[in-house]
Parts: structure tokens; sequence; C-alpha cells
């Protein structure tokens, strides 16, 4: 048994199977995103007036991301177009950077990640509150490279352009002081919790995604022999899911770094 | 039956698919049509299941902590300190409650309604060898059986199952300590993927798989009801997945995504805050609302495809039907908010929301009528699918006109949360939608085995059942009406207007003890829609191999395709491939000598 139409084209839809497929699963994850960004907006407006924070992402780590990703779309384009011209040694070039980046991206993002678990805010017993990273950790006391405020509000808007960063410096807080102490995780404040899904759902289409391409990037080869449109179809349909990913990314970026 | 001379019949057995070997033949195959029956059993053994937790629920609300009889001990010995003596405990009320729900609308109705006479039917209705992606199908159905599988076992982990009713409301559903929830979750990330992996190959074979011929307006309306169900399940589940991704971090990662500042109940004690309750109930009821949908159009698919078929005339507004199908899939997702008038939602909100609930209602009472309107004039053959479809208008009828004071506000706030919604919507899906599916599988079982149901039973089947369904559900209208509240463990007994008078206290619209006594006619109504439901387990099985032979591949003799193949159809369908000359619907045509006209029959002239 034959199913029609799996390489060849449909005459009155244009199209071949699997990429209604796929811009039809492409259709439920605008929606699924979709929903995380609403109830972004949603938890963003019901924060407390000077409650929802600026600045705690690091724009250039950010940036650097936006364009590796979207080197990736343009190698991932460029891998599909050396197929369709019948070069299969361009393909494998082209997607061995499309990978390279991929796998650039998600060290960046892990080490973003890091940065916000050793990163703690710890209130004293006296009332005072200290706000840095970790750098070394004892039983007695936790020596931090961070600084001291007043308000808990200043925590929340580090991105005063005319100020500049504010000074941080190394102080030993012993453990005996130490009221609450809660790293920059998900359960940090809402913002990271939107951040951690949101980053962490888009890391794993990233992981995915990679996958697939991985998969015809290695053993493609020998269906590029038997089959070459049907294989050319195929990196078209995750080129096609790669874009959405990077085009999740070019939303993200703004919204969680930028505004 | 000139179709079937064209068509060489290859005899009543399982041997189509080649050597494939039991495990690929069966277990994992990646015909349509096996997983269409994997799905229809499995679907049918969860509605059972979930009958019976209702049945232990309605036992407890007629007689709260007197012991289960029967099952009672059981209970005890698989669940431990929850069900102790054989009572059921409020704790594992509220699961059996949680679960019924889960289970009866995403473990039962819908893999039966979408998955399954959707994955048997539709690709032999528009002519295909198969769906597009046959393994992707596959793990569509994988995917559903291992949500089910974790759904089942968080009934035996340490607290039992989620507490929080099917809609799963923060804060209640993350405050409970158990982690029941947290199973849930999981649970029902796998039957969305389960969903998604289905809809998307539903949406692609019925676009790309149609038979040469078999046009838009040449569809059975069954194909389109799944055809607009298979969107809704697209695009209405993400949200729910996003939101379900949300709870679980918040279980999980003590993230407070539902969680308002200040919260501080049960195992919350460190939250950040800042988190909103009403986003989850957005969120749940963005696909809430276009489920309701979901359960009930693949149900009027089956209902046209019968009546058409047992009045030997063609459906009533066809093309009515399919607008109004594909109008109500767009304005379901408009009108999520009716479920959410008493969290407080301004006046402007209100009325934009009441204003689509009444404009949705327009579509459906099209169909409804169309339907009607086709019994007009047919000469009716009373047979068992037909009479389930009889019986589904009215009782739809019931459900649909009794949610219309659900749909504005002012009286909404009266009946909101009452035994008057549970009716109401009770009355859409059981003996609506249930009724339905049971007409689906009297009507498509000799499709499937190449035997005939036993009719005399089929009919002990429908008597019973209709009689029964409507003995449970009215009374409940009356309960709701003078304020019964749902999800309470002892049917409202705290709230008798003896009780409080034993306390001296005068209590204004006190419950009366005979609409508490009405649970306990609840009750047996409701064993004896159980017992009713036997006759047709026996003749489902026992017509395997003892029911009638159909004698031919069109018993019915139905215009529509899945009836033009050998039965039951080998593993690519179709002995050639059909073509096809004119509408689905072609039954007593003028001039013609048989009184139907299949699809691929080519036109004489």
């Amino acid at each position: 048994m034959e199913i029609p139409y799996t390489t060849e084209i449909r005459r009155d839809t244009g199209l071949y199977n699997a990429k209604v497929g796929i811009w039809l699963f492409l259709a439920s994850e605008v929606m699924l995103f979709g929903a995380l960004f609403s109830s972004y907006i949603l938890l963003r407006v019901g924060a407390p007036e000077g409650f929802w924070p600026h600045g705690w992402l690091t724009v250039w780590l950010g940036t650097l991301n936006t364009i590796v990703l979207i080197t990736s779309s343009i190698t991932t384009v460029m891998a599909w177009a050396s197929l369709k011209m019948g070069n299969f040694g361009k393909f494998k070039m082209f997607h061995a950077i499309t990978l390279c980046c991929a796998l650039a991206f998600l060290c960046i993002k892990s080490y973003e990640y890091h940065d916000k678990f050793i990163h703690n805010e710890i209130t004293l017993k006296d009332g005072r509150i200290a706000d840095g990273h970790v750098v070394k950790k004892t039983e007695e006391a936790v020596t931090i490279e961070g600084r001291f405020v007043k308000d808990r509000k200043d925590l929340f808007n580090l991105s005063t352009p005319f100020l500049g960063p504010p000074k941080y410096e190394e102080i030993e807080i012993k453990t005996a002081d130490i009221a609450t102490m809660s790293n920059y995780g998900p359960a940090h404040h809402t913002y990271n919790a939107i951040y951690f899904t949101l980053t962490g759902l888009h890391a794993l289409h990233v992981i995915g995604g990679a996958l697939v391409i991985f998969y015809l990037w290695a053993f493609g080869g020998k269906m590029w022999k038997t089959d070459p449109e049907r294989f050319t179809n195929r990196v078209e349909i995750s080129g096609l899911f790669w874009h959405f990913v990077d085009l999740v990314w070019i939303f993200l970026f703004p919204v969680l770094y930028l505004l | 039956m000139q179709a079937t001379h064209a068509v060489p019949h290859t005899g009543i057995h399982e041997e189509h698919h080649g050597d494939a070997g039991f495990w690929r033949t069966y277990v994992f195959s990646t015909d349509h049509k096996v997983i269409g029956i994997q799905y229809g059993v499995t679907a049918l053994a969860f509605l059972f299941f979930g009958f019976t937790l209702m049945l232990m629920m309605r036992w407890q609300i007629a007689h709260p902590s007197v012991p289960v009889p029967l099952v009672g001990p059981l209970l005890e010995k698989l669940l431990g300190s929850v069900a102790s003596q054989g009572k059921i405990s409020p704790d594992l009320y509220n699961s059996f409650g949680a679960m019924h729900g889960t289970i009866m609308v995403f473990l039962a109705i819908v893999p039966l309604a979408f998955a399954a006479f959707g994955n048997y039917v539709v690709p032999l209705m528009i002519g295909a060898p198969d769906m597009c992606f046959p393994r992707v199908n596959m793990a569509s159905y994988q995917s559903y059986v291992i949500g089910g599988i974790i759904m089942m076992v968080s009934f035996f982990i340490p607290g039992g199952a989620a507490q929080a009713g099917w809609t799963s409301y923060s804060p209640l559903a993350t405050s409970i300590a158990t982690n029941g929830q947290t199973f849930w979750l999981v649970g029902m990330i796998f039957l969305i993927t389960s969903s998604l992996l289905g809809a998307v190959n539903f949406i692609a074979t019925i676009i790309q798989l149609r038979a040469p011929g078999m046009t838009w307006m040449r569809m059975p309306f069954f194909v389109w009801s799944q055809f607009v169900t298979a969107f809704l399940l697209l695009l209405a589940f993400p949200p729910l997945e996003a939101a379900g991704v949300m709870q679980l971090m918040d279980k999980v990662a003590h993230t407070s995504f539902f969680l308002p500042t200040g919260l501080a109940v049960g195992t919350l004690g460190h939250i950040s805050g800042g988190g909103s309750p009403l986003l989850w109930q957005h969120l749940f009821w963005f696909l809430g609302h276009p489920e309701v949908y979901v359960l009930i159009l693949p149900a009027m698919g089956i209902v046209a495809e019968v009546i058409a078929n047992n009045t030997r005339k063609p459906i009533w507004g066809y093309k009515s039907l399919v607008y109004s199908a594909l109008t109500i899939g767009f304005l379901s997702f408009i009108v999520w908010a009716h479920h959410m008038y008493l969290t407080g939602m301004g006046i402007r909100v209100a009325t934009f929301f009441q204003t689509t609930t009444m404009i949705i209602s327009i579509p459906s009472v099209i169909i409804l009528t169309c339907m009607f309107l086709s019994l007009w004039g047919g000469s009716i053959r009373f047979n068992t699918p037909m009479l389930f479809v009889m019986a589904f208008l009215p009782m739809f009828g019931i459900g649909g006109l009794t949610g219309l004071p659900l749909g504005f506000n002012f009286s909404d706030l009266h009946l909101h949360d009452t035994y008057y919604v549970i009716a109401h919507f009770h009355y859409i899906v059981a003996p609506g939608t249930i009724f339905a599916l049971f007409a689906g599988v009297y009507y498509w079982y000799p499709k499937m085995t190449g035997r005939m149901m036993n009719e005399f039973w089929g009919r002990v089947h429908f008597w019973l059942s209709l009689i029964c369904m409507n003995l449970i559900f009215q009374p409940m209208f009356a309960q709701g009406m003078a304020g019964m509240i749902r999800r309470m463990s002892d049917g409202g007994a705290n709230y008798t207007a003896a009780h409080n008078s034993a306390t001296g206290a005068e209590v204004i619209g006190g419950l009366s003890d005979g609409l508490i006594r009405l649970h306990v006619f609840i009750l047996w109504a409701a064993v004896c829609l159980g017992i009713a439901q036997i006759p047709f387990i026996i003749n489902f099985f026992w017509s395997i191999k003892h029911g009638k032979p159909a004698g031919s591949d069109n018993p019915w003799q139905a215009t529509t395709l899945e009836w033009q193949t050998p039965t039951p159809p080998p593993h690519g369908n179709f002995a050639k491939a059909p073509i096809v000359y004119r509408g689905p619907y072609e039954y007593s045509v003028p001039g013609h000598t048989a009184d139907f006209t299949p699809q691929n029959e080519p036109d004489k002239a």
C-alpha cells in the first residue's frame, strides 16, 4: 500500500502531506507560545508598581544568541537550497554550521542559567538586604560579589542609563545573620518563573530541532542516494521547524531582555 | 446493491495484514482501522471505569459515611486510609470527582468520538488508503495509553489522585499536599500530545487524501464534523498545555504563576507571590469551551449519517450543516469566559461573552433543526442505531436549552456551581454524545467485524438507558434550582433545613428533606443504568463471533464510501481506488431503481 502525495505534490492543494502536517503543527505551537506570552503580559501588568524587574539579564549575551540563531536559520535555508541544486557536500557543510550554532546557543543559555542560580538575594536578620553572586560558601559564612541595598525596590531596576552599573564588592555574611536566602531561580519572582519557563521550553525545542537536523545530517546519505526528493523534503520540513524555533527567540529576546 | 458487485469480496477474516505477526498487527499497528479499534476498546473501558467511580460517589452522596456495599473492603485494601472501613472519605470523594471528570472527558468521550470513530471511518469515507502519517497515528495512540496509565497509577500513590476537580483551579490544585496533581499534569501533557498528533493527522488526511471527485461539498457531514473538531483540538489544547506546564512549575519548582501574594494555605509557605489565579481559569476555559464542541460535533456527525441512512432521504440542509459546524468552530474560541461570571468580571466583558454565547447557540439550533427536518416525510427504519439517534435529538435539545440560563450572567449567578449545571452538561454529553456514540457502535459494527449486533438486546439497552438517564439527571435540575451546590461529599446534608434547626438558628434557603432524599432515588437510577449496560457489553463481545453475519459489504444500504469496501476492509482499504461521482446522501433519487446511489457509482448516461 502506498500513501499518495508523500513526495509528489497534490494538484489542488499544491502541497505534499508532510508540509501540511508541519504547518498545522506550527499553528499549534503558535498557540502554545502565544498562551505563555499572554501569561507574561498578564503577570507583568498585574505586578505591583516598581516590582517588575528591568535589566536582570545580560543584553549582550542575548544579542549574541540572537545572532547565533539567525545565522543558523540562514545556513538552514542554504542547506536546503544546496540539496535542491544537487550538492550534498554543501548541504553537509551548511548544516554542520547550523548544528554548531545550536550547540553555541545552548552553551550560552546554560551559562546564563548558571549565572541566575548562583545569584542570591539575602535578607539579614537586622533587616538589611544583600544581593550578589555567591563566590564562596562555607558552613559559617557566605561570600558574595555584590552590594547592600536600602530598599528592596532598588533591586528591580538595573537599567538606569545615566547612573551606570551599581558598585559591587566582596561581602562576607555570617550564616547566623541570614534570615532568608533565595537564588534567582524560577521560585524567586514571577519574572524568573516566566523567564525560565519560556526559555526552558524554547531550549527544549532547540534540542529537539537540533536532534532531527543531526539525524538527517549524519544518517541522510543513504536516503539521498535512493530517494533524493523525499530527503530534500525532510530537510525542508525540519528547516521550517527550525525557523519557527528561531522566530520564537526573536520574540523572546526583546520581551525578556530589553523591555 | 449494485455497488458491492464491483468490489471483489475478500471474506470476513483478519488475515489481510500479511505476515506482520501478532505484535505488528494488533499492538504496534500503523493501520488506521486497527488504531481506531484500539482507541475504541480502550475508551469504552475508560468510559465504564469513569461510570463506576460515579456510582461509588452517588452511594456516598445518598448515604454519607456508610461503607460502600460490595466494593468497600476492596477499596480499603487498594487505597488504604482514604477508604478506611470501606467508607469514602471526603478526600477520596474529591479524588473520584476529579478523576470522573478527567477520565470521562479526556480518556473516554474524546478518544471514542474523535480518535476511534474518526480513525476508523474518516479515511474510508474520503476514499483514502490510510491516514497521512500512519506512524504518527500509532504514536498518538501510544501517547494516549501512557497518559491513561499515569492517571490510573495516581490512584495508588500516597494521598491518592488529584482532588481539585477536572478543572484543577489554582491555588486549590497547587496547595493540596499530595502528588496527585503532579501526576494529573504529567498525564495531561501526554494526552494533549496524543490529541495534537491526532489532530494534525486528521486535518492533513482530509486535506490531502480525498479520493478523486471527493470535493469539499461532497464530503459526508461526519467528515466535516471531524475536520472542525480536529482544528479545535489543534488550537485550543496548547493553551491548556501551557497552563499545565506553569502549574507543574508551581507544584515542582515552587514558582507562583497562579498563586497571589500573601497566600498562606496548606504547604505553601515561602512563595514569591505575584501570580494570578484568574490566569489559570482563562487558560483552562480557553480549552474548556472548545472542548465542549469537541465532545458534541463528532456526535452530530454520527447522527447525520445514521439519520440519512435510516430515513432513506438526503439530509436536510447539508450546506447549512457544514457552515454551522464551521461557525461553531470559530465562535467556540470566544465564549470561554461564560464559565467565569462569578469571578467578578466587569459588565462590559460579561456583556461581550453573553453576546457571543447567545450567538453560538444559533448554529447549534440550526444543526438540530436540520436533523429534525430530515425526519419529515422519511420512511424511517427504527433499528437500534436510529433509536439512539432519535433519542439524541430531544436529549441534546434539553441539554442545550437548559444551557441558556447559564449563558446569561444574571441567572448564572444563582445557578453557578449547582446541580443544575451538572444536569445541564450531562444532558449534552451523556444522553447526547454517548447516545450518538452508541449509535455509531451499532451502526459501524458490521463494517468492523462483518457481523451485526443483536437487535433485540440493542433495543433493551436503548430503552433502559434512555429511561435511567432521565431519571438520573431530571431531579438534578430541581436540586440545583433549589440551590444545592456541587462537589459536596455529603450531598448537601450540612445544608438541610432540619440540620440547622437543630442548632436553633433559622436558615433561609436551607435544602428541604425532599431534595436530599432525591439522592437515594438518583443512586438507584444510576445503578439501573449500570445494569442496563450489561446487555450492551455482552452483545458487543458475543457478536464478534456469534452475531448474525452482515450478509454483504453494505448491510445498511448506505451511500457513503466506507460501505463500498470489502468487510472488514483490508490493509489499504479499497480493492480499487474509488472515484467519487456524487454527493454523500443520494437516497431515493427519483428514476433510480435502488433507493440509494453510492458515491462511487458512475452516472448511467
